[in-house]
């Protein structure tokens, strides 16, 4: 469980997170939703400790990220994550990409980290593309690949960071579909996310930013057919 | 003496392995400098990229001061205060201190550059799925960067390699310092020149040929 107690991070003067309070429950997706600049990215940054937070407290399966003593480099191997831009590295082909954490960090093998690897591209879709590098791939099979190399440390979270928004329009399905075939699986997932179609038809439940406060949160379907806050109706007017 | 009464000799071939000796001096000293030099650079171009503001300021003024002194006056300055301090060392050692710590404060320019080549969201990817610190610097920062600024070292070792002949400054006999010795026995002094620019070639052209080849290797 990942759980988020009354959160406030800023940066330098600039208050970006003002009292953040969730709970994702195990097999759970949420998705958050929210205009840009309301702190959705640097909420999952600081829930797997990229981000220092200033205030409160974020405890995944009850260790506390924010507590100096938890060793987070053993602790982000649980928690994946996807970003916007999809990171490849540039210099390994697909394959060597997938391998490398599962071989440095876990310290696995050469072998078994690419037995690992070859499986997890197999599984998103790009088993055919295990020696090419990332140059030669499309950003739908960039983005995959970057799931297949969080996938491949054996999460048990995974967070999503608008995964689609710098893909063309035609790849974004390719994505979105691993990101379903994911949560059919029974990922707990956090998605931040511009697609609406996504966040109803595939999550749990729905999470409305506001400036840095959780403005509604609920049942996908309740938050976004009959939303309460102002905010939000004006939002989904805006996005639909 | 030949019967004409000319105080000059001819070029012969011990001349030319003469300065052969000679150009094998300028490749050890150019190599040892340029590895040393490489090192130390990197790890100051490292100081500058992720220090703080203190460090930064402090290896900043530093290299300032090494880059901004030309390398014959520091050469010269250098051996001349280790023998008044009563250190005195052979040309070689001290050549190779100072060229050594001049190639650091090109490479750590080189250095720097190529540690903020690397996109930091590739940096922030790879400590999300668990790789601390070093382990970033060591598989994502170094190849990354290296390949970003690989033509660069490359330029900077072939200046080093030139820049060896003024080493012959402080008595060091590299090629430059062998051949104005055979010119001022032979008075050859265009053939002499033009074998040296021949040798300086010769010792330049496989460097850049490798690095040419490398950086091909890794753009696929
Ligand atoms: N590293 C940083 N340093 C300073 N300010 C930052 C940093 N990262 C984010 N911010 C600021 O924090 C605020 C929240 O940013 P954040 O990226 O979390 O928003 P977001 O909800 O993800 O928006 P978007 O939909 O555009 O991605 C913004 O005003 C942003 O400019
Ligand atoms: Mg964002």
């Amino acid at each position: 469980m990942i759980e988020l107690k009354n959160i406030h991070k800023s940066f330098g003067d600039l208050k970006v997170l003002k009292g953040i309070d969730l709970k994702v429950k195990n097999k759970e997706v949420l998705s958050v939703i929210g205009a840009s600049g309301s702190g959705k990215s640097t909420m999952l940054y600081c829930i797997n400790g990229l981000e220092p937070i200033q205030g409160g407290s974020i405890s995944v399966d009850g260790v506390v990220v924010n507590d100096k003593a938890t060793d987070l480099n053993k602790l982000r191997q649980k928690i994946g994550m996807v970003f916007q831009q999809w990171n490849s590295f540039p210099h390994l082909t697909a394959l060597e990409n997938v391998a490398l954490a599962p071989r440095v960090v876990k310290g696995l093998s050469k072998n078994e980290a690419k037995e690992i690897a070859a499986k997890q591209l197999a599984h998103v879709g790009i088993g055919d593309k295990l020696d090419v590098y990332p140059s030669a791939l499309s950003g739908g099979q960039q983005q995959r690949l970057a799931i297949a190399r969080a996938l491949a440390m054996e999460p048990k979270y995974m967070l999503f960071d608008e995964a689609t928004s710098a893909l063309d329009p035609e790849l974004v399905g390719e994505v979105l579909d691993t990101m379903r075939m994911l949560a059919s699986e029974g990922m707990t997932m956090i998605v931040v996310t511009h697609e609406m179609g996504f966040a109803r038809d595939v999550s749990d439940r729905v999470a409305f930013f506001h400036e840095g406060r959780v403005e509604e949160i609920g049942p996908a379907k309740t938050v976004l057919s009959s939303p309460k806050s102002e905010y939000l109706q004006k939002f989904l007017a805006k996005v639909h | 003496m030949d019967p004409a009464g000319n105080a000059f000799t001819d070029l012969r071939w011990v001349d030319l392995l003469f300065l052969g000796e000679a150009a094998i001096r300028t490749i050890q000293i150019s190599a040892v400098s340029i590895l040393v030099g490489t090192v130390i650079g990197v790890i100051l171009g490292w100081m500058l990229a992720s220090g703080n503001i203190f460090v930064r300021l402090l290896v900043n003024s530093l290299l300032d001061v090494f880059r901004s002194v030309p390398l014959i006056i520091q050469l010269i300055l250098f051996d001349s205060f280790v023998s008044i301090a009563g250190f005195p060392m052979p040309a070689f050692w001290s050549g190779t201190i100072v060229l050594s710590v001049y190639t650091a404060a090109l490479v750590a320019m080189v250095a720097r550059a190529g540690i903020e080549a690397v996109d930091p969201n590739l940096r922030r990817a790879a400590r999300s799925l668990g790789m601390g610190y070093w382990q970033d610097m060591r598989y994502i920062v170094w190849p990354v960067g290296i390949r970003a600024v690989f033509p660069s070292w490359i330029g900077v070792s072939l200046s080093v390699l030139k820049d060896s002949a003024l080493v012959s400054a402080i008595g060091y006999i590299e090629l430059l310092r062998a051949s104005q010795i055979l010119t001022t026995k032979t008075q050859e002094s265009f053939k002499i020149m033009l074998l040296v620019g021949l040798f300086y070639f010769l010792m330049s052209y496989p460097i850049s040929k490798a690095g040419d080849y490398i950086e091909k290797k890794w753009q696929q």
